[in-house]
């Protein structure tokens, strides 16, 4: 089955994500992308101890994730792609020539010049270009906190 | 005598609020524990909300889930604050048991609560003819 979700996320891996998401597709695996908790051992064994053991976690920074974007795909298990921020899902579809067809904004949370465009998502105005940006790549962008929330289209999120 | 703990019940939603108002009915007021919830946080916010209720105190950390941001947050605090522990699977069981003592360091109160909590999860026979 692939990759079934690539989300963006700030919280990176939590309940949502590994509960909320992932019991009901059934992942086995879970990639997080992060430059930063790549370069932290104890940061990777803190997130491996809150995910069920019968599901993998990957650790991966930008790059590598990209070179590893085509086996994730044909893996036959099913599995989520999580980034912390819009930038590194951006940078991973560069390289994904094509292979990235759905982004899900997941969470991403307020600060100081952010927006509120739902309850869990918060933009700059460039943050908001970046997300049309990816669905002028033929990407379909949605926000959707969890599967049993209402998916929400980029126009309606950006209105 | 050294200062008192404070209890961090650090939650999903309006879970902590419930928690700590349920130990108040309880026990009295006099029970240490501050509620906060992960609504609306990212990372960075989580720890600000951490760092503002713990405010320098000796203090154990509740959280609910051990998959959860929470509990992600205070385990990454908790490791550059010694004086701060962390116990994920918080029950009402170990938060009213820590309101009778919070004499005890973090590190004993975190394995009573530990011990408390696991107590209280149980699976009584089942009862009728």
């Amino acid at each position: 089955m692939s990759v079934d979700l690539f989300r963006i996320d700030d919280r990176l891996i939590h309940g949502q994500v590994v509960v909320g998401w992932g019991q009901p597709l059934g992942v086995a695996f879970i990639v997080l992308v992060d430059d930063e908790v790549r370069a932290s051992d104890w940061e990777q064994e803190l997130y491996r101890m809150g995910v069920p053991p019968q599901v993998a976690v990957v650790f991966a920074g930008v790059d590598e994730a990209a070179g590893q974007l085509a086996a994730w795909q044909g893996d036959p298990r099913r599995g989520i792609v999580l980034t912390g921020d819009i930038a590194a899902m951006a940078a991973l579809a560069g390289h994904a020539n094509g292979a990235i067809t759905d982004v899900n904004v997941g969470g991403i949370h307020y600060r100081e010049g952010r927006k509120e465009r739902l309850r869990y998502v918060y933009l700059t105005d460039q943050e908001a270009d970046a997300l049309r940006a990816l669905a002028k790549a033929g990407i379909t962008v949605t926000a959707q906190d969890v599967p049993t929330g209402r998916k929400v289209g980029l126009d309606e999120l950006l209105g | 005598m050294s200062e008192r703990l404070v209890g961090i019940v650090f939650a999903h939603a309006d879970v902590a609020a419930a928690f700590v108002t349920a130990v108040g009915a309880i026990a009295g007021d006099d029970h240490g524990l501050i509620a906060v919830s992960n609504d609306g946080c990212d990372k960075a916010a989580l720890t600000r909300a951490l760092e503002l209720a713990v405010a320098g105190r000796p203090a154990v950390v509740f959280a609910d889930l051990p998959g959860g941001s929470c509990a992600f947050s205070a385990a990454a605090y908790a490791r550059s604050h010694p004086n701060v522990r962390l116990v994920t699977g918080v029950n009402l069981a170990m938060l009213l048991d820590f309101a009778f003592h919070r004499d005890l360091s973090p590190a004993d109160a975190a394995r009573r609560a530990l011990e408390t909590g696991r107590n209280a999860v149980t699976t009584p026979p089942p009862g009728g003819p």
